[in-house]
C-alpha cells in the first residue's frame, strides 16, 4: 500500500511482493486453521447444537429449545459445584498466587542462598501428572497410615481426617496449589527478570527497603503476568477434573459425582448418557469462566486507568 | 510471614553493603523451608517404592521399611498383567512426542505469520484464537468424543493426537516470541537475495525461534504427558492407554481389593517411574524454556 506512491513499474513489483507475502502468511497459518477449526469450532459449536435439543425414550430427540439450561439453573448438583469453585477460586487462587508472587519476588531480589536450585525445587510438582500428585497425597493424607496422621499420632494428638467430607475441599486446594505453585512463579520470575534494573536501582540508593521497591516499582511492572496467571487460574478452577475424579475412587463419600462442575458434567454425559443435558452444562461452565474472567480484566483495567 | 520478610529484608537493606553480602540468611532458611513443602511428598513417593505392600502401611512413611522392595517392586511393575505397563509408557511416549512435535511446528508456523506477515483476516483469526484459550476442556471433549465416535476414530492413538495438537497459547507464544526474535530488517535481506517466504521461515527464521519452540514444546509435551480426561473418554482397550489412566485404573482396581490386592506398592512405583522423564526433560532444557516463557509472559 506504501508503495503505491512509487513510480509504475515499482508499483506492480510491490503488489506481486504483498501478494506472494500473503500467499506466505496463509499457508503457514492454514495447517493451525485447519485443525484448529476442527477440533475447536467444530465441536464447539455441535455442542451448543445438541444443547437445544432432549432424548426421549418415545419420540426420540426434540428440539427442547432452552429446556437444558432452565434444568442446569434449578440442578442443585451443578450450582451445588459452581459454588464449591467459587470457594477454591475465593481462597485457593490467592493463596496460590500469593505464595507464587513472594517467591518470585524473593528469588529476584538476589538475596536467596542457592535461589537456582530453589527455583527448580517449586517448579518441579508442575511436571508431575494430575493423576500422579492426586494419587500421591492420597496416601499421604490417608487417616490411618498416612505419614501425615502417623506424625501427628506420635506427637500424641488425634490423627485428623483429611478425607472426609468437611476436609476434603481444603485437601484438595492443598493439591492444587501443590502443582500449580512453582508453575505460576517461573511466569511471574521470567517477567521480573525482565525489568530494566534501572528502574530500581535509583530506588535503592534512596534507600527505599526490599519491599517498597517490590510494592511500587516490581509488582506494578509485571501485572501482565500476574494478570495472565489470574485467568490461567480461573480457567483451571472451574475445570477440576482430574482431582475430583481420583479423589472420588479414593474417599467415595467424601467427594460425590458432583463435586465439581467439570467432573459432574462428565458424569452426566459417560455415566447417565444425557449427552445433551452434558452439552448445556460445558457450554454454561464455558460462559461463566468468560464472564468471571471478563470481569476481573475490566476491574484490574480500570483500577489501572485511575492510578494514572 | 510477609512480616518476618519486611522486617528482614529491611535489616538487609537499612545497612549499605557490598553486593556480594546481600544475602539474607533469614529469607534463604524461609525459601528452604517451604521449598520442603514441594519436595517432601516426592520423597515419600520415592521411599514408598521401597517398601512392599506391608511396609507401606505399617512403618514410617519418611523412613525406609524393614526390606528394600525397590527392585522387586520394579520386577512387579512391569511384569503385572503382561508387562501392559511398558505398553503405556510407551503409547505415553508416542502421544505426547507426536503431540508436542506437531502442536510446536503448528504454533510456530501459525505464530510467526501472524507476528511478520500483515494479511487480509490476520487481526479476526488471532482474537478468535486468544479467545479459545478460555474454552474449558469438558465442553470440547464431550463433542469430540461424539464426532470421533462417528467416524470411528475412538480407541485409536489418533484419537488422543489430534486433539492435542491445537495449542492456541503456543501460537500466542510463538507470536510474542517471533515478534522480539526475528528482525524485519534479517527478512529484507533475505528477500533482496531472493529467497523465497517459506525458505526464509525454514532457514532463518526457525533458529531464531528455537528457545520460544522448545518453551512449546515442553509444555505441549507436559500437557499431553499429564492428559488423562481425553484419553479416559477416548479409549476403552487398555492396550491403548496412557500411563495416567493405566495407574488410575491399577489404583482403583487395588482399592476395590479383589485379587489385585497386592498392586498399591506396584501403582506406587509406576507413579514414581511416570513422574522421571518429565523432570529430566525440564532439568535439561531450562535454559530455554526459561527465557521462552520470559518473553511470553512480559507481553502478555
Amino acid at each position: 500500500m506504501t508503495v503505491s506512491a512509487g513510480p509504475v513499474p515499482r508499483r506492480s513489483a510491490g503488489a506481486t511482493a504483498a501478494r506472494r507475502q500473503n500467499r506466505a502468511a496463509y499457508a503457514l497459518v492454514l495447517p493451525f486453521i485447519i485443525v484448529f477449526a476442527a477440533m475447536l469450532i467444530v465441536p464447539l459449536a455441535y455442542s451448543a447444537y445438541l444443547s437445544f435439543f432432549r432424548t426421549q425414550l418415545v419420540g426420540g430427540e426434540q428440539f427442547a429449545w432452552l429446556a437444558n439450561y432452565l434444568r442446569a439453573f434449578t440442578d442443585p448438583s451443578f450450582l451445588g459445584g459452581l459454588g464449591r469453585m467459587a470457594i477454591f477460586l475465593v481462597i485457593q487462587v490467592p493463596i496460590m498466587l500469593g505464595l507464587a508472587l513472594f517467591f518470585a519476588l524473593a528469588l529476584d531480589s538476589g538475596r536467596i542462598r542457592g535461589s537456582k536450585a530453589l527455583r527448580l525445587l517449586f517448579f518441579v510438582p508442575y511436571a508431575v501428572p494430575g493423576v500422579v500428585a492426586t494419587l500421591m497425597w492420597g496416601y499421604i493424607y490417608g487417616p490411618d497410615y498416612g505419614p501425615i496422621a502417623q506424625v501427628v499420632r506420635a506427637m500424641g494428638l488425634a490423627a485428623p481426617n483429611l478425607l472426609s467430607s468437611h476436609s476434603i475441599l481444603g485437601s484438595m486446594m492443598n493439591i492444587v496449589t501443590w502443582e500449580y505453585v512453582g508453575y505460576n512463579m517461573i511466569i511471574m520470575y521470567a517477567a521480573l527478570r525482565a525489568i530494566p534494573q534501572e528502574r530500581y536501582e535509583a530506588a535503592e540508593i534512596d534507600g527505599a527497603g526490599q519491599f517498597r521497591i517490590a510494592w511500587s516499582i516490581k509488582i506494578p511492572a509485571i501485572r501482565s503476568a500476574i494478570m495472565l496467571t489470574v485467568i490461567f487460574s480461573i480457567i483451571g478452577t472451574f475445570q477440576l477434573f482430574n482431582e475430583p475424579s481420583l479423589l472420588h475412587t479414593a474417599a467415595p463419600n467424601s467427594v460425590g459425582d458432583d463435586f465439581t462442575p467439570n467432573f459432574y458434567a462428565y458424569n452426566v454425559a459417560f455415566v447417565n448418557q444425557d449427552v445433551n443435558y452434558a452439552g448445556a452444562l460445558a457450554f454454561l461452565l464455558g460462559i461463566v469462566i468468560a464472564v468471571i474472567s471478563y470481569f476481573v480484566q475490566t476491574a484490574q483495567n480500570r483500577r489501572q486507568g485511575e492510578k494514572r | 510471614m510477609t512480616e518476618t520478610l519486611t522486617r528482614t529484608e529491611r535489616k538487609a537493606t537499612s545497612v549499605p553493603q557490598r553486593r556480594d553480602s546481600r544475602r539474607s540468611n533469614l529469607l534463604s532458611i524461609l525459601l528452604w523451608l517451604c521449598a520442603l513443602y514441594f519436595v517432601l511428598p516426592l520423597v515419600w513417593l520415592l521411599i514408598a517404592s521401597t517398601k512392599d505392600n506391608s511396609d507401606l502401611f505399617s512403618t514410617f512413611g519418611f523412613w525406609f521399611g524393614r526390606g528394600f522392595s525397590l527392585w522387586d517392586n520394579l520386577v512387579s511393575v512391569f511384569t503385572v498383567r503382561d508387562g501392559q505397563f511398558a505398553r503405556w509408557g510407551l503409547n505415553t511416549i508416542i502421544y505426547a512426542g507426536v503431540s508436542a512435535i506437531g502442536a510446536s511446528l503448528l504454533a510456530t508456523m501459525a505464530g510467526y505469520a501472524f507476528a511478520k506477515y500483515k494479511f487480509p483476516g490476520a487481526t479476526a483469526m488471532f482474537s478468535v484464537i486468544l479467545g479459545a484459550i478460555m474454552i474449558p476442556l469438558t465442553a470440547l471433549a464431550l463433542p469430540t468424543y461424539l464426532i470421533f465416535n462417528s467416524i470411528h476414530l475412538t480407541n485409536t492413538m489418533w484419537a488422543i493426537i489430534v486433539p492435542s495438537l491445537v495449542s492456541p497459547f503456543g501460537v500466542y507464544l510463538m507470536r510474542v516470541y517471533a515478534a522480539d526474535s526475528v528482525p524485519d530488517s534479517l527478512l529484507e535481506a533475505a528477500r533482496m537475495d531472493g529467497a523465497g517466504e517459506l525458505r526464509i521461515f525454514w532457514q532463518v527464521g526457525i533458529r531464531l525461534l528455537s528457545p520460544g519452540i522448545v518453551t512449546v514444546f515442553l509444555f505441549s509435551l507436559v500437557a499431553t504427558w499429564n492428559n488423562y480426561f481425553l484419553p479416559l473418554i477416548m479409549l476403552n482397550s487398555s492396550d491403548l492407554y496412557p500411563l495416567t489412566v493405566g495407574l488410575a485404573q491399577e489404583q482403583s482396581a487395588s482399592a476395590a481389593g479383589g485379587g489385585a490386592q497386592a498392586l498399591f506398592s506396584t501403582v506406587i512405583t509406576g507413579s514414581f517411574i511416570s513422574v522421571v522423564p518429565l523432570v529430566i526433560a525440564f532439568l535439561f532444557l531450562q535454559r530455554y524454556w526459561q527465557s521462552g516463557l520470559a518473553t511470553g509472559s512480559v507481553k502478555g
